[in-house]
């Protein structure tokens, strides 16, 4: 099995939107052993000047790895999920991502490099809030590598 | 609780925190993240693939180890920016039944460097388990007040 190479450069557009659940926050915030009460308390993060719960900072893990889904389920790029390993991940913070946000995520796939009898591919996910006459407000920007290991890696 | 640049300096220790791991937590962790691959919760799957045994999300380690940071910075929505690689898996070891924890993760942060005109702080975070670094370049960029 080989990888696309023609993937590069290529993008998915925004696909299901993701509401950003109270309950979603502090469950992910739990996972995570996260126990600021910003993640919990609405109050606490009204006091520091937020408008609803403010999600842990790798939260939008959730948004880009349902981006990054579509990617690894297309047939023709080739990518077998059992040998994916992943290699680096970064987030950027526009603003933080609060309850109640409308979130949509466009994937880009910005490189593609052999490795081996495999390949290492980086791929970039731009999240956006929706506002209430469908603009769209930059909110997190993440980038993620992942190595599909060839044959005997 | 409010950070100013002017009290920080290079080279600053910003503390310490352990994280103990069962498998019980990874399985937390799939359902809160939707990642679900086997690996992470099958040790016959997992040794299947040729690793050792069940291993901790990466993003399971990475969004744990940031707490240090978040606590210190006093806010979450301070961190603006979070990055790392992953370099060596965590494997959590079947103490189901048991008080004992299936893996020890220990996060230790200094600051790394501070740029006074986008009033940031980048601090660097160490990240250990059973002897070994699981995590490099994992800097975390904090909004100062």
């Amino acid at each position: 099995m080989t990888i696309n190479p023609d993937l590069q450069g290529r993008s998915y557009p925004a696909a299901e939107v993701y509401d950003v659940g109270r309950e979603k926050i502090r469950e992910f915030a739990r996972a995570v052993k996260a126990a600021h009460p910003a993640h919990f308390d609405v109050e606490a993060a009204s006091a520091l000047g937020h408008a609803d719960l403010v999600a842990p900072p790798t939260f939008a893990i959730i948004i880009a790895q349902r981006a990054d889904a579509q990617l690894i389920e297309d047939p023709e790029a080739g990518i077998d999920f059992s040998r994916v390993v992943h290699a680096d991940q970064r987030f950027t913070h526009h603003r933080p991502i609060l309850a109640g946000d409308r979130l949509v995520a466009e994937l880009h796939v910005d490189g593609v490099r052999a490795m081996g009898g495999g390949a290492m591919i980086t791929t970039r996910s731009e999240i956006f809030a929706l506002g209430a006459d469908d603009s769209r407000e930059p909110v997190t920007t993440t980038t993620s590598s992942i190595l599909v290991r060839g044959e005997g890696q | 609780m409010s950070l100013n640049i002017h009290d920080l300096s290079a080279g600053q220790e910003i503390g310490s925190r352990t994280i103990e791991v069962t498998r019980t937590d990874l399985v937390k962790y799939a359902g809160a993240s939707g990642d679900f691959n086997p690996i992470h919760w099958n040790e016959a799957f997992a040794t299947s693939v040729e690793l050792p045994g069940v291993i901790a999300h990466g993003m399971f380690t990475m969004g744990s180890a940031v707490q240090l940071v978040t606590d210190w910075a006093g806010d979450p929505a301070a961190v603006v920016d979070f990055q790392t690689r992953f370099t060596k898996p965590v494997l959590v070891a079947d103490t189901t039944g048991t008080p004992e924890a299936g893996a020890t993760i220990e996060v230790s942060g200094i600051i790394g460097k501070l740029d006074a005109e986008a009033n940031t702080a980048r601090v660097d975070l160490t990240v250990m388990a059973a002897g070994q670094k699981v995590l490099m370049k994992a800097q975390a960029v904090v909004r100062l007040s």
